[in-house]
């Protein structure tokens, strides 16, 4: 039998990796790809606490529904403004990507 | 060592070495990629899990759909086919650190709480989670609101990108 | 007697009293012989796309008013097994600069891709591979590994034409799966479960009689899926050299080949299973089910022909033609016929079967004119502004 202790500590380690991704890559698609790992951490922590709890109360795969609608949203949204900066600047480096206007 | 220990083992950390290798890998399509492989560790997890219906759309939405958009946007944002130059930026460590420390105070929290070594009850044979949550998205007294907003916010989202990606020639 | 009706429980009570007695545990024994179903299950799927190679040649030449091969055995049936052979001793390339392990993975998660479906086809009622109540939601989910095993093959081929061709292809499948995910909920509505086994038992009546029009959509939508003309972007030999399969040769072009004609024959079995009644034909099912898997596979060969008959009928459509004729005719009709089928299904609930199934026949034929109306006079709106007046003139005569 697995312990809930362990589908916990398997999410906080992804949800971390996705943080490091965050904050250290140059790239902003790159950065993207972490924020998709920290949700994906979130869902499989909402799933296993479905399943520990009880089980008929179908809230936490309500949950993680809306979570996959947010993610996609937010996905979507981001890559589009990333194409789109990139035709402007020619540069997806979100340290080059500094100045409002010019 | 039970057998579901054993294929819960393999499959988290067949999943954080893909995770380790989408921050880590220098090529970006290789990214996208090891991305691919961890949704697929995480759909394993839901099967694992009994949430069958979020295991199936995980690979529906974010394999079928958001990991190729990802593949899309990384080959439409570089100037040639090869990824060249460092790929961390300047500070890098410090975000290994808050890495870490974030992992070592949520591993803190958990364990310092009592219900954590429960172990799940067996799941009850007759109940179909699928029409449950097909009921609970849909019926007033439940989550029809949420769901509704949700699907507002796909709208917005969809109109948005669309006229922020628009090549106007 | 047995044997005959539940050939798989017969088998597998046999294995595992044989393995019981060689002292293998009852956990080992129950893997091995899932094994054993899924390696038995993918060998005769194999000789069946051998068997399918045939077919599409001689099919094709017989459109084409020729022969087709007829050298190697009687009426050329030896001529597969001949490709296959040179398929193997073909060298096996890998073009310069490309990535060796996406290059080497794509074909294996194509073929992947199609063998998975396999696991929800109800063969008999009672041979179902995995009984999932998500089997609707599991098809889609397949062939969106499909896509991703064709992005990997263009961008890793170090080719522009084959990431086009790649680009393309997938812009166009993933348009189609939203009619296709869409039209497969009718099934469903009409079964009260996304389960395919459940579908297949509802049929009383074919669900064609109950929305014919559902089912045009979904041999639409899974032509399109296929990446076959007239959808076929991807592979377009006259435009694109062969879009993403250019750098493959060998056996690894041939897992794509016969990949694609494997899944042409399994979405005409799912045509079949959704809308024709699967392995039902008048209770003929129940007497033995080899002969439900018999009457499975004549429904599953009559959609494959007509997939084929039309590729080889009709032209290749124009990129932008294809998509805008998704996301502006399709997708509107396909969400359309589900609000109005749902509505005549509660509507006639408790209706008597002939007005049920009337009601909904008449109530998709109305649909269906209204949509060909509406696109009618939308054409006929567009020519007239492209033409300008020389359209309205001389539209009389």
């Amino acid at each position: 039998m697995v312990p809930l202790s362990w589908y916990l500590i398997f999410s906080a380690a992804l949800f971390s990796i996705g943080l490091f991704g965050v904050l250290s890559r140059r790239n902003a698609v790159a950065i993207l790809l972490g924020i998709e790992l920290m949700l994906n951490s979130v869902n499989v922590n909402l799933a296993a606490f479905w399943r520990y709890g009880n089980v008929t109360d179908i809230a936490g795969q309500v949950f993680a529904i809306i979570v996959f609608a947010v993610a996609a949203a937010e996905v979507s949204v981001g890559l589009a403004l990333v194409i789109s900066i990139y035709r402007k600047r020619n540069t997806v480096i979100a340290d080059d990507i500094d100045m409002l206007k010019f | 060592m039970t057998v579901d220990q054993i294929i819960f083992l393999v499959v988290a950390v067949g999943t954080l070495i893909a995770a380790l290798r989408v921050v880590t890998t220098g090529n970006l399509v290789h990214a996208a990629l090891w991305l691919i492989a961890t949704l697929f560790g995480v759909a394993v997890t839901f099967a694992i899990l009994h949430a069958s219906f979020l295991a199936v759309v995980q690979v529906v939405v974010y394999i079928g759909a958001i990991a190729i958009l990802f593949i899309f946007a990384v080959m439409l944002t570089r100037k040639e086919m090869r990824d060249r130059g460092p790929q961390m930026n300047r500070n890098w460590w410090f975000g290994a650190l808050l890495a870490a420390v974030t992992f070592g105070g949520l591993a803190l929290i958990v364990s310092g709480w009592s219900g954590v070594t429960k172990t799940a009850t067996a799941y009850p044979s007759d109940f179909d989670a699928v029409s449950a949550l097909g009921n609970a998205l849909v019926s007033p007294d439940a989550y029809v609101l949420p769901f509704e907003v949700a699907s507002v916010l796909l709208v917005a989202a969809l109109v948005g990108a669309v006229y922020v990606a628009f090549n106007r020639k | 007697m047995d044997f005959l009706k539940d050939p798989l429980k017969v088998a597998a009570d046999w294995l595992l009293g044989l393995f019981s007695r060689w002292g293998i545990p009852d956990l080992w024994a129950q893997v091995l012989i899932g094994f054993l179903g899924i390696f038995i299950l993918i060998a005769l799927l194999m000789v069946l796309d051998i068997f399918l190679v045939w077919i599409e040649r001689k099919v094709v030449s017989r459109f084409q008013s020729r022969i087709g091969p007829n050298r190697l055995g009687p009426f050329g049936l030896i001529q597969p097994f001949a490709d296959i052979i040179k398929l193997l001793i073909k060298e096996d390339t890998t073009p310069a600069g490309a990535d060796k392990v996406v290059y080497n993975l794509a074909p294996i998660l194509s073929m992947m891709s199609v063998l998975i479906l396999w696991a929800v086809v109800p063969l008999a009622p009672t041979i179902l591979g995995v009984d999932l109540n998500i089997g609707v939601l599991y098809i889609i989910a397949a062939g969106a590994i499909g896509t991703l095993s064709i992005i990997m093959a263009g961008w890793s081929s170090n080719n522009k034409y084959s990431l086009i061709g790649a680009f393309r292809e997938v812009a166009v499948m993933l348009s189609f799966e939203i009619p296709m995910l869409t039209v497969m909920l009718i099934p469903t509505i009409f079964a009260g479960s996304m389960g395919v086994g459940a579908i297949t038992q509802a049929q009383d009546t074919w669900f064609v009689l109950l929305a014919p029009l559902a089912a045009v959509i979904f041999l639409i939508a899974a032509i399109a899926e296929l990446g076959r003309a007239p959808f076929d972007m991807g592979e377009a030999e006259s435009e694109l050299v062969s879009g993403y399969n250019i750098e493959y040769s060998g056996m690894k072009f041939g897992m794509f080949y016969a990949g694609e004609l494997l899944h042409a024959f399994t979405f005409g079995g799912f045509w079949a299973i959704m809308f024709f009644g699967g392995y039902r034909f008048f209770g003929l099912e129940q007497v033995s089910a080899f002969l439900a898997i018999a009457i499975l596979f004549f429904k599953a060969f009559i959609g494959y022909w007509i997939i084929m008959w039309v590729k080889y009928t009709l032209l290749r459509i124009r990129i932008d033609h294809m998509l805008a004729f998704n996301w502006k005719f399709l997708t509107p009709v396909a969400f359309v016929l589900l609000m109005v089928t749902a509505f005549m299904n509660a509507l006639l609930a408790d209706a008597p079967t002939w007005l049920y199934i009337g009601g909904m026949f008449l109530s998709n034929v109305l649909v269906a004119w209204i949509a060909l109306e509406t696109a009618r006079f939308a054409s006929r709106k567009e020519r007239e502004r492209v033409e300008g007046a020389s359209y309205a003139v001389r539209g009389t005569e």
